[in-house]
Protein backbone atom coordinates (compact mmCIF):
# COMPACT_ATOMS: atom_id res chain seq x y z
CA UNK A 1 0.00 0.00 0.00
CA UNK A 2 2.75 2.35 0.89
CA UNK A 3 4.54 1.35 -2.26
CA UNK A 4 1.59 2.21 -4.44
CA UNK A 5 1.21 5.59 -2.91
CA UNK A 6 4.83 6.31 -3.60
CA UNK A 7 4.46 5.36 -7.26
CA UNK A 8 1.49 7.59 -7.80
CA UNK A 9 3.15 10.52 -6.21
CA UNK A 10 6.21 10.03 -8.38
CA UNK A 11 4.14 10.11 -11.54
CA UNK A 12 2.27 13.16 -10.35
CA UNK A 13 5.53 14.82 -9.57
CA UNK A 14 6.91 14.50 -13.07
CA UNK A 15 3.85 16.14 -14.63
CA UNK A 16 4.00 18.73 -11.88
CA UNK A 17 7.59 19.24 -12.81
CA UNK A 18 6.79 19.93 -16.43
CA UNK A 19 4.20 22.42 -15.31
CA UNK A 20 6.77 24.23 -13.18
CA UNK A 21 9.26 24.26 -16.03
CA UNK A 22 6.65 25.71 -18.35
CA UNK A 23 5.76 28.32 -15.75
CA UNK A 24 9.37 29.34 -15.36
CA UNK A 25 9.99 29.74 -19.06
CA UNK A 26 6.78 31.70 -19.42
CA UNK A 27 7.82 34.01 -16.57
CA UNK A 28 11.13 34.61 -18.30
CA UNK A 29 9.49 35.42 -21.59
CA UNK A 30 6.99 37.83 -20.00
CA UNK A 31 9.77 39.61 -18.13
CA UNK A 32 11.72 40.03 -21.35
CA UNK A 33 8.78 41.07 -23.50
CA UNK A 34 7.42 43.53 -20.97
CA UNK A 35 10.70 45.28 -20.25
CA UNK A 36 12.57 45.38 -23.55
CA UNK A 37 11.70 46.69 -26.95
CA UNK A 38 12.75 43.59 -28.88
CA UNK A 39 11.33 44.46 -32.29
CA UNK A 40 14.16 46.80 -33.19
CA UNK A 41 15.45 45.41 -36.48
CA UNK A 42 19.07 45.18 -37.58
CA UNK A 43 17.95 45.96 -41.11
CA UNK A 44 16.91 49.46 -40.04
CA UNK A 45 20.50 50.00 -38.87
CA UNK A 46 21.88 48.83 -42.20
CA UNK A 47 19.60 51.07 -44.25
CA UNK A 48 20.10 54.07 -41.98
CA UNK A 49 23.84 53.54 -42.37
CA UNK A 50 23.62 53.39 -46.16
CA UNK A 51 21.51 56.56 -46.20
CA UNK A 52 24.09 58.29 -43.99
CA UNK A 53 26.97 57.24 -46.24
CA UNK A 54 25.13 58.42 -49.34
CA UNK A 55 24.31 61.72 -47.63
CA UNK A 56 27.93 62.16 -46.54
CA UNK A 57 29.19 61.35 -50.03
CA UNK A 58 26.87 63.97 -51.46
CA UNK A 59 27.99 66.50 -48.86
CA UNK A 60 31.62 65.79 -49.64
CA UNK A 61 31.05 66.19 -53.37
CA UNK A 62 28.98 69.32 -52.96
CA UNK A 63 31.28 71.08 -50.51
CA UNK A 64 34.75 69.98 -51.56
CA UNK A 65 34.36 69.38 -55.29
CA UNK A 66 31.39 71.35 -56.58
CA UNK A 67 32.22 74.33 -54.38
CA UNK A 68 35.97 73.72 -54.30
CA UNK A 69 36.68 77.43 -54.38
CA UNK A 70 35.52 77.63 -50.74
CA UNK A 71 38.51 75.62 -49.58
CA UNK A 72 40.70 78.30 -48.10
CA UNK A 73 43.70 76.20 -47.26
CA UNK A 74 43.99 72.61 -48.37
CA UNK A 75 46.57 71.62 -45.79
CA UNK A 76 44.65 72.47 -42.67
CA UNK A 77 41.35 71.71 -44.40
CA UNK A 78 39.88 74.98 -43.31
CA UNK A 79 36.61 75.38 -45.07
CA UNK A 80 34.71 78.59 -45.59
CA UNK A 81 31.08 77.61 -45.14
CA UNK A 82 28.91 80.01 -47.10
CA UNK A 83 25.20 80.33 -46.36
CA UNK A 84 24.19 78.68 -49.63
CA UNK A 85 26.43 75.66 -49.00
CA UNK A 86 25.20 75.45 -45.43
CA UNK A 87 21.55 75.38 -46.53
CA UNK A 88 22.21 72.56 -49.00
CA UNK A 89 24.09 70.56 -46.34
CA UNK A 90 21.30 71.04 -43.80
CA UNK A 91 18.72 69.87 -46.37
CA UNK A 92 20.97 66.91 -47.17
CA UNK A 93 21.12 66.00 -43.47
CA UNK A 94 17.35 66.30 -43.09
CA UNK A 95 16.76 64.00 -46.08
CA UNK A 96 19.15 61.44 -44.56
CA UNK A 97 17.32 61.69 -41.25
CA UNK A 98 13.92 61.17 -42.89
CA UNK A 99 15.13 58.13 -44.87
CA UNK A 100 16.76 56.68 -41.75
CA UNK A 101 13.61 57.17 -39.65
CA UNK A 102 11.44 55.70 -42.38
CA UNK A 103 13.73 52.65 -42.73
CA UNK A 104 13.79 52.31 -38.95
CA UNK A 105 10.03 52.35 -38.75
CA UNK A 106 9.47 50.07 -41.72
CA UNK A 107 11.84 47.25 -40.73
CA UNK A 108 11.00 47.42 -37.05
CA UNK A 109 7.31 47.25 -37.88
CA UNK A 110 7.98 44.21 -40.08
CA UNK A 111 10.03 42.59 -37.34
CA UNK A 112 7.33 43.18 -34.72
CA UNK A 113 4.73 41.63 -37.00
CA UNK A 114 6.89 38.58 -37.60
CA UNK A 115 7.48 38.11 -33.87
CA UNK A 116 3.80 38.63 -33.14
CA UNK A 117 4.58 41.60 -30.90
CA UNK A 118 2.80 44.90 -30.70
CA UNK A 119 4.90 47.69 -32.18
CA UNK A 120 3.57 50.47 -30.03
CA UNK A 121 3.72 49.22 -26.44
CA UNK A 122 5.17 50.53 -23.19
CA UNK A 123 8.68 49.41 -24.09
CA UNK A 124 8.53 51.22 -27.45
CA UNK A 125 7.34 54.37 -25.69
CA UNK A 126 10.13 54.10 -23.11
CA UNK A 127 12.75 53.52 -25.79
CA UNK A 128 11.56 56.43 -27.89
CA UNK A 129 11.26 58.92 -25.04
CA UNK A 130 14.67 58.02 -23.63
CA UNK A 131 16.15 58.49 -27.11
CA UNK A 132 14.32 61.73 -27.78
CA UNK A 133 15.47 63.85 -24.85
CA UNK A 134 19.26 63.62 -25.45
CA UNK A 135 18.72 63.78 -29.22
CA UNK A 136 16.64 66.95 -29.15
CA UNK A 137 19.08 68.50 -26.68
CA UNK A 138 21.95 67.65 -29.05
CA UNK A 139 20.05 69.04 -32.03
CA UNK A 140 19.36 72.36 -30.33
CA UNK A 141 22.94 72.54 -29.07
CA UNK A 142 24.23 71.92 -32.62
CA UNK A 143 22.05 74.73 -33.99
CA UNK A 144 23.42 77.06 -31.33
CA UNK A 145 26.97 76.08 -32.31
CA UNK A 146 26.24 76.90 -35.97
CA UNK A 147 24.65 80.24 -35.12
CA UNK A 148 27.58 81.16 -32.88
CA UNK A 149 30.11 80.29 -35.55
CA UNK A 150 31.42 77.09 -34.00
CA UNK A 151 30.01 74.89 -36.76
CA UNK A 152 33.20 72.84 -36.89
CA UNK A 153 32.11 71.16 -33.65
CA UNK A 154 28.72 70.07 -34.99
CA UNK A 155 29.83 66.68 -36.27
CA UNK A 156 31.41 65.76 -32.93
CA UNK A 157 28.42 67.13 -31.02
CA UNK A 158 25.86 65.11 -32.99
CA UNK A 159 27.92 61.94 -32.49
CA UNK A 160 28.28 62.50 -28.73
CA UNK A 161 24.62 63.29 -28.14
CA UNK A 162 23.49 60.45 -30.36
CA UNK A 163 25.73 58.09 -28.39
CA UNK A 164 24.29 59.36 -25.10
CA UNK A 165 20.77 58.90 -26.48
CA UNK A 166 21.55 55.28 -27.42
CA UNK A 167 23.12 54.62 -24.05
CA UNK A 168 20.03 56.00 -22.36
CA UNK A 169 17.62 53.97 -24.52
CA UNK A 170 19.58 50.74 -24.17
CA UNK A 171 17.89 50.12 -20.81
CA UNK A 172 14.68 49.46 -22.68
CA UNK A 173 15.84 47.65 -25.78
CA UNK A 174 18.46 45.23 -27.08
CA UNK A 175 21.49 45.39 -24.77
CA UNK A 176 23.87 45.76 -27.72
CA UNK A 177 22.57 49.28 -28.33
CA UNK A 178 24.64 50.27 -25.31
CA UNK A 179 27.91 49.36 -27.05
CA UNK A 180 26.92 51.21 -30.21
CA UNK A 181 26.28 54.23 -27.96
CA UNK A 182 29.69 53.98 -26.31
CA UNK A 183 31.38 53.74 -29.73
CA UNK A 184 29.53 56.84 -30.97
CA UNK A 185 30.49 58.85 -27.86
CA UNK A 186 34.16 57.84 -28.18
CA UNK A 187 34.16 58.70 -31.87
CA UNK A 188 32.59 62.08 -31.12
CA UNK A 189 35.19 62.88 -28.48
CA UNK A 190 38.03 61.96 -30.85
CA UNK A 191 36.40 64.10 -33.54
CA UNK A 192 36.60 67.19 -31.31
CA UNK A 193 40.39 67.10 -31.53
CA UNK A 194 40.58 66.45 -35.26
CA UNK A 195 38.82 69.53 -36.57
CA UNK A 196 38.32 69.52 -40.32
CA UNK A 197 37.60 65.82 -40.58
CA UNK A 198 34.09 66.18 -39.21
CA UNK A 199 32.45 64.78 -42.30
CA UNK A 200 34.57 61.62 -42.16
CA UNK A 201 33.83 61.04 -38.49
CA UNK A 202 30.20 61.69 -39.17
CA UNK A 203 30.16 59.22 -42.08
CA UNK A 204 31.97 56.63 -39.97
CA UNK A 205 29.72 57.06 -36.92
CA UNK A 206 26.37 57.29 -38.63
CA UNK A 207 27.23 55.22 -41.70
CA UNK A 208 29.79 52.50 -41.06
CA UNK A 209 28.94 51.87 -37.39
CA UNK A 210 25.22 51.58 -38.16
CA UNK A 211 25.85 49.13 -40.97
CA UNK A 212 28.21 46.98 -38.86
CA UNK A 213 25.81 47.08 -35.91
CA UNK A 214 22.83 46.32 -38.16
CA UNK A 215 24.52 43.29 -39.73
CA UNK A 216 25.56 41.93 -36.31
CA UNK A 217 22.03 42.33 -34.93
CA UNK A 218 20.44 40.85 -38.01
CA UNK A 219 22.68 37.79 -37.88
CA UNK A 220 22.21 37.36 -34.14
CA UNK A 221 18.47 37.87 -33.79
CA UNK A 222 16.66 37.78 -37.12
CA UNK A 223 18.36 35.60 -39.69
CA UNK A 224 17.10 32.34 -38.25
CA UNK A 225 13.59 33.60 -37.87
CA UNK A 226 13.42 34.57 -41.51
CA UNK A 227 14.52 31.12 -42.57
CA UNK A 228 12.35 29.30 -40.04
CA UNK B 1 10.18 17.22 1.10
CA UNK B 2 8.09 19.55 3.16
CA UNK B 3 10.76 22.23 3.27
CA UNK B 4 10.73 22.41 -0.51
CA UNK B 5 7.03 23.06 -0.80
CA UNK B 6 6.70 25.57 2.00
CA UNK B 7 7.74 28.47 -0.18
CA UNK B 8 5.42 27.60 -3.04
CA UNK B 9 2.77 30.24 -2.78
CA UNK B 10 -0.81 29.19 -3.40
CA UNK B 11 -1.71 32.64 -4.66
CA UNK B 12 0.70 32.20 -7.55
CA UNK B 13 -0.74 28.93 -8.73
CA UNK B 14 -2.66 30.67 -11.47
CA UNK B 15 -0.70 31.36 -14.61
CA UNK B 16 -2.36 34.73 -15.04
CA UNK B 17 -1.21 35.85 -11.60
CA UNK B 18 2.29 34.62 -12.28
CA UNK B 19 2.20 36.58 -15.52
CA UNK B 20 1.07 39.78 -13.82
CA UNK B 21 3.77 39.44 -11.16
CA UNK B 22 6.45 38.69 -13.77
CA UNK B 23 5.60 41.79 -15.76
CA UNK B 24 5.38 44.05 -12.70
CA UNK B 25 8.62 42.73 -11.23
CA UNK B 26 10.63 44.17 -14.12
CA UNK B 27 8.60 47.34 -14.73
CA UNK B 28 8.24 50.29 -12.41
CA UNK B 29 4.53 50.36 -13.24
CA UNK B 30 2.17 49.20 -15.96
CA UNK B 31 -1.32 50.32 -16.83
CA UNK B 32 -4.32 48.06 -17.27
CA UNK B 33 -4.23 48.04 -21.06
CA UNK B 34 -0.52 47.29 -21.28
CA UNK B 35 -0.98 44.31 -18.98
CA UNK B 36 -4.01 43.18 -20.92
CA UNK B 37 -2.16 43.27 -24.24
CA UNK B 38 0.99 41.75 -22.82
CA UNK B 39 -0.77 38.77 -21.29
CA UNK B 40 -3.46 38.55 -23.94
CA UNK B 41 -6.40 38.55 -21.51
CA UNK B 42 -9.96 39.80 -21.38
CA UNK B 43 -10.85 42.76 -19.16
CA UNK B 44 -12.81 40.66 -16.71
CA UNK B 45 -10.22 37.96 -16.38
CA UNK B 46 -7.38 40.40 -15.74
CA UNK B 47 -9.46 42.46 -13.31
CA UNK B 48 -10.36 39.48 -11.14
CA UNK B 49 -6.76 38.32 -10.83
CA UNK B 50 -5.58 41.83 -10.12
CA UNK B 51 -8.12 42.02 -7.33
CA UNK B 52 -6.80 38.83 -5.80
CA UNK B 53 -3.20 40.07 -5.90
CA UNK B 54 -4.25 43.43 -4.50
CA UNK B 55 -6.02 41.73 -1.62
CA UNK B 56 -2.79 39.92 -0.74
CA UNK B 57 -1.02 43.30 -0.89
CA UNK B 58 1.34 42.00 -3.55
CA UNK B 59 0.48 44.85 -5.87
CA UNK B 60 -0.54 48.46 -5.50
CA UNK B 61 -3.22 50.22 -7.52
CA UNK B 62 -2.66 53.78 -8.61
CA UNK B 63 -5.55 55.73 -10.06
CA UNK B 64 -5.20 59.11 -11.65
CA UNK B 65 -6.83 61.23 -14.29
CA UNK B 66 -5.14 61.99 -17.58
CA UNK B 67 -7.30 64.85 -18.78
CA UNK B 68 -10.77 63.50 -18.18
CA UNK B 69 -9.90 59.84 -18.64
CA UNK B 70 -9.17 57.74 -15.59
CA UNK B 71 -5.95 55.79 -15.86
CA UNK B 72 -5.19 52.90 -13.59
CA UNK B 73 -1.65 51.62 -13.15
CA UNK B 74 -0.25 48.84 -11.07
CA UNK B 75 2.96 48.53 -9.12
CA UNK B 76 4.50 45.59 -7.33
CA UNK B 77 4.93 46.09 -3.57
CA UNK B 78 8.14 45.27 -1.74
CA UNK B 79 6.35 42.47 0.00
CA UNK B 80 4.99 41.22 -3.34
CA UNK B 81 8.43 41.21 -4.90
CA UNK B 82 9.90 39.25 -1.99
CA UNK B 83 7.09 36.70 -2.12
CA UNK B 84 7.39 36.40 -5.89
CA UNK B 85 11.13 35.79 -5.67
CA UNK B 86 10.62 33.22 -2.93
CA UNK B 87 8.13 31.47 -5.15
CA UNK B 88 10.51 31.48 -8.13
CA UNK B 89 13.34 30.08 -6.02
CA UNK B 90 11.04 27.39 -4.69
CA UNK B 91 10.00 26.44 -8.22
CA UNK B 92 13.62 26.25 -9.27
CA UNK B 93 14.54 24.11 -6.29
CA UNK B 94 11.65 21.77 -6.92
CA UNK B 95 12.79 21.22 -10.47
CA UNK B 96 16.44 20.81 -9.53
CA UNK B 97 15.62 18.27 -6.86
CA UNK B 98 13.38 16.17 -9.02
CA UNK B 99 15.28 15.98 -12.27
Amino acid sequence: MRYKALLISKKDMSTENNKHLENLSEIRSIMERSSSFLSLSGLSGIFAGIAALAGAAFAYWYAYIYNARNIVNKHIRYYELTDSVLIVLVIDAIIVLIIALFAGYYFTHRNAKRKGLKLWDTTAKNTLSSLAIPLITGGIFSLILIVQGSGYLVSATTLIFYGLALLNASKYTLKEVKYLGIFEITLGLVATSLIGYGLFFWAFGFGVLHIVYGILMYVRYEKNEVKG
Amino acid sequence: MKSLITNINKVFESRVRLGIMSALSVNEKLDFNSLKELLDLTDGNLASHIKALEKEEFILVEKKFVGKKPKTSYKITKFGLIEFKKHLNALENLIKNQL
